[in-house]
């Protein structure tokens, strides 16, 4: 017996954290719990849109011009005459919708390329390896611009550039973690019943493995999102009439004296988006370390 | 039972047995530099219905000859029988359909139970790989029986592993073991993670379950008053060898090799007169690397009869006249 | 003779998540000098809590002892200053820990460790206590001590680290050593051979030896008195010879038919104790081992029963007397 764990209490394992506790060690976290409020909030924007926007975002009001806010158009309008406060909640469900997309597919192509390299090492390890390394020493931006030239810009194409960009990083964690699950007794349990290299991989090697990824899901939709903004505002991005908040933080900033609003509204929620799947990403990552999750109480 | 071998012919026959793990040294080149002799040739028979135990120190390759009985580590050079067939040879998907008849527990029983599965699940999946039930029916009711048999109750197979007791876990796994009804298990130091009280009940439980399912066991484990107290016949290794081979009865009474004989001495006996009188041989130096292992005699550096040819002659398993008995020792055959 | 250590009705709790657990629920026991003290028990039952307690190792959170004296030369070590326990750790009292893994820093050299203390407590100069850390490296049988003094701790084997453990616990010449399963992580070859030195060391210094084991052979091999644990409490207490001759408490009773002896027939099966360990957070009321005891009566699931002296200071906690059954 070590002094850190107790006779009879055995430290808990991660792969037995519920879903149930790691909620209530999430809500524990003060900053993620701002950050979970801000994403149902910012997920509700975009699902309930047409519901919430006052106006539809192409609707033209071409007798108020870049206004600041007044009655009738509570955010001001653009320089084409549309309702801003619409063309920023529409713009919501375009940054969620990429971000949940590209982080769908990177998730899964990574994962299943993360298991396949980790589970069978040696040479396929090897060439899998070396392709991810690859990706992953271009930075995200100017990977979008490279994808955004040779295929021609618009949404399509910049979230197919965040699912390359992004999958090569699950892969590598779920790599890291197949290998440490690889060894343990039950997955030799499971060979020495007859099980398939399929059966293992899926039915053993990746429902344990799976913790960290739901941390970097969270740290990746943020960074889709912010990608997404990113190629917006550089032009290669979403193309008009789309409400993006990448797109209207640009054009925006040309107005930026006359309706300081129109490149302001964005750019914060583009922060809150970015920071929250952070925060979240954080509090989920201390959630599940056993470590950090502060277990026992001091007796008076 | 007598203390005669049963004898209903070979189950499991192991040839001149060899597992070599490569050692690699080098930061971009990889460069092998040798091997680790886990198991380093080693003859042995297990006879239908009874137990072998194999017995020595960490690092003397007791869980590797296990596994590669099983084929869960590939041998490096030899032979391993299964009921006749040659099985060291076969691919995996050829081995598949023999893994309905030889099983294993594990030494760990926190770390051998998938964590995300049910109890029910875990014992009822050699069921499903193998295609053994032909209904949902059928399979739960399978696994409500295993469940009985190893002692548990049929309700539990809802539970997840970490709600189980030490004792309880190892259960569960003794009931995967079994699930496929198997003629041979391996079992991997089974008790060694249990507390002192569970032991027994773990124990009592691997017999009744010989005796019910005409089981064959191969019982791997460290401590000789287990070992003895479990198995028909008994075999010593050290580094990598089978020093020794007898009954129980003959190793015990009559142990040749000096290693046996520093073992058994080493085991003390739950009580203060008995040990008050027993003679106590302590080998001096610790168990060497596999990886460099002594000349001659692996054993001699730390041999109390050892002399100076020890260390250049490799001493072969030889069998005692008239005697199920087989020893190792140079020195002992010589004087005897 | 008065005892060398004193524990009078020692409680240890710890506050965990799931629930307070009484990890020690009021031990008592007396060591005299020189002698040898064997402290068994399966996972769980509070030996090596109850040995921390007597040093204060207790981590707070979440543990504490939270009543209880422990005399150790006239003086209440659960009353003295940090600054006297720290003397009285390593100096007085030394203790060995079951991981020699662990228990050693990988970053300092083997004669670094040892020495370090000598200065400490001792107040050598640094070449002296290099001299004797060199001869304390001898005196457990380390070969070439010398040249070993400057290797890291990574060289050396599981065996040769508790052999280190132990000379590091022998520097300061302690009244007492408390060895917390010191061979449990080791061979068996080597666990003779380690407790074989630590026997021989105590007789030639007259030091007292506290061995935690749930290994009723090493107890039988080594302890003159035996104190059998369970649930926090003991339940028997006595001479070795008596514990193992002529156990009283069913506990201890069922320990001891349940393992397999060299020296016991074959063909005798084992009688395990049914059941399963007790959860410290859940005690029953009454006596702890009664959900798996044998010779329960009523009584026993209403009233924890106290240890009562039976004969010349063998004891038994047990409401029956279990050889009328």
């Amino acid at each position: 017996m070590t002094t850190a764990t107790m006779e009879g209490t055995e430290p808990r394992r991660l792969s037995q954290v519920g879903f149930k506790a790691i909620v209530r060690a999430l809500l524990k976290h003060k900053l993620s719990r701002v950050g979970l409020v801000i994403i149902v909030l910012l997920f509700s924007m975009a699902i309930f849109a047409p519901v919430l926007a006052p106006y539809h975002p192409n609707e033209q009001d071409l007798y108020s011009v870049l206004q600041g806010p007044t009655k009738k158009h509570w955010l001001g309008t653009d320089n084409v005459g549309r309702d801003l406060l619409s063309r920023v909640i529409y713009g919501a469900r375009l940054s969620m919708s990429v971000g949940v997309v590209a982080t769908a597919f990177s998730a899964t192509i990574g994962v299943i390329v993360g298991l396949i390299a980790g589970y069978k090492g040696g040479w396929i390890d090897q060439i899998i390896m070396r392709i991810t390394d690859t990706f992953m020493v271009i930075p995200g931006l100017v990977f979008v611009l490279v994808m955004a030239s040779a295929l021609g810009p618009g949404i399509k194409n910049v979230v197919i550039a965040i699912i390359l960009f992004t999958w090569p990083g699950f892969a590598r964690i779920i790599r890291g973690q197949v290998l440490s699950v690889r060894e343990l007794p039950y997955v030799e349990a499971a060979r020495a019943s007859g099980s398939s290299g399929l059966r293992i991989m899926f039915k053993h090697l990746l429902p344990n493995s799976l913790a960290p990824v739901i941390v970097a899901s969270a740290l990746s939709l943020g960074a889709a999102v912010g990608i997404e903004a990113g190629a917006a505002f550089l032009g290669v991005g979403v193309q008009p009439p789309t409400a993006s908040w990448g797109k209207a933080l640009r054009t925006g900033y040309s107005y930026l004296e006359r309706v300081p609003l129109f490149s302001i509204a964005p750019g914060l929620l583009i922060t809150a988006a970015v920071l929250s799947f952070t925060l979240v990403g954080d509090g989920l990552r201390d959630a599940l370390d056993p470590r950090l999750r502060g277990e026992g109480k001091k007796i008076k | 039972m007598s203390e005669e071998i049963k004898n209903n012919g070979v189950l499991v026959e192991v040839k001149d047995l060899k597992v070599h793990f490569p050692i690699f040294r080098g930061l971009i080149r990889k460069k092998k530099v040798g091997d680790v002799k886990a198991v380093d040739g080693v003859d042995f028979q297990i006879l239908t219905g009874e137990t072998l135990g194999l017995v020595g120190e960490s690092g003397c390759g007791k869980t590797t000859t296990g596994r590669a009985i099983l084929q869960l580590d590939r041998p490096t050079g030899g032979q391993v029988f299964f009921e006749d067939t040659e099985i060291s040879s076969l691919e995996e998907g050829e081995l598949r359909p023999l893994r309905r008849r030889m099983s294993m527990i594990f030494q760990d029983p926190f770390g051998s139970l998938d964590p995300r599965m049910t109890a029910g699940d875990i014992i009822g999946e050699p069921l499903v790989i193998h295609n053994i039930c032909s209904s949902k029916a059928e399979y739960r009711d399978q696994v409500e029986e295993l469940l009985l048999i190893v002692g548990l109750d049929p309700i539990m197979a809802d539970r997840y592993p970490h709600e189980f007791s030490g004792g309880q876990r190892q259960r569960i796994g003794v009931a995967r073991a079994l699930s496929v009804r198997p003629s041979f298990i391996v079992c991997d130091e089974p008790i060694s993670a249990l507390d002192v009280s569970i032991q027994a009940q773990i124990i009592n439980l691997l017999e009744d379950l010989q005796e019910e399912f005409n089981l064959t066991y191969l019982f791997i484990a460290h401590d000789l008053s287990v070992v003895r107290h479990i198995s028909d016949r008994i075999a010593v290794m050290y580094l990598g060898d089978i020093v020794e081979i007898a009954t129980r009865r003959d190793l015990y009474r009559n142990p040749l090799h000096p290693y046996t004989r520093a073992l058994l001495s080493a085991i003390p006996i739950p009580d203060p007169v008995v040990e008050a009188e027993r003679e106590h041989i302590i080998i001096q130096g610790e168990v060497p690397s596999p990886f460099n292992p002594p000349s001659g005699c692996k054993f001699h550096p730390r041999c109390i009869n050892a002399r100076p040819s020890c260390s250049q002659e490799i001493p072969r398993l030889q069998k005692i006249e008239g005697q199920e008995h087989w020893v190792s020792c140079e020195d002992y055959l010589r004087a005897g | 003779m008065k005892p060398l250590l004193e524990v009078k009705n020692l409680h240890t709790h710890f506050l965990t998540d799931d629930g307070l657990v009484k990890a020690v629920g009021g031990i008592s026991y007396d060591l005299h000098e020189g002698e040898t003290l064997g402290l068994v028990g399966e996972s769980g039952c509070g030996k090596s809590v109850s040995a921390l307690s007597i040093l204060r190792l207790i981590p707070n959170p979440p543990g504490k002892v939270v009543e209880g004296e422990v005399f150790f030369e006239g003086r209440d070590l659960m009353k003295v200053s940090e600054d006297e326990i720290r003397e009285v750790r390593g100096n007085k009292i030394a203790m060995i820990f079951q991981e020699p893994m662990t228990s050693l820093n990988p970053v300092l050299t083997i004669g670094y460790q040892i020495a370090e203390p000598l200065t400490l407590h001792k107040g050598l100069s640094k070449e002296e206590s290099w001299k004797e850390a060199g001869e304390l490296l001898t005196k457990v049988q380390i070969p070439e001590a010398a040249a070993r003094l400057r290797a890291y701790p990574h060289l050396f084997s599981g065996g040769m680290r508790q052999r280190v453990m132990i000379a590091m616990g022998l520097g300061c010449n302690p009244k007492l050593i408390i060895a917390d399963e010191p061979t449990t992580a080791l061979d068996v070859t080597i666990q003779a051979q380690l407790l074989e030195l630590m026997k021989g060391l105590t007789r030639d210094f007259g030091t007292a030896l506290i061995i935690i084991t749930h290994n009723l052979g090493v107890v039988a091999r080594y302890a003159d008195r035996v104190n059998v644990m369970y649930a926090g409490r003991i339940v028997e207490k006595g001479s070795a010879k008596e514990i193992y001759g002529d156990p009283r408490h069913p506990y201890t009773i069922g320990l001891m038919a349940s393992v397999p002896r060299l020296d016991m027939d074959v063909k005798k099966k084992l009688i395990p104790i049914e059941g399963q360990p007790p959860d410290l957070l859940h005690i029953p009321a009454g006596c702890a081992f009664r959900p798996r005891c044998n010779y329960a009566v009523e009584k026993c699931q209403e009233v924890i029963p106290e240890l009562t002296t039976l004969a010349d200071k063998h004891e038994v906690a047990c409401w029956v007397d279990v050889r009328r059954n």
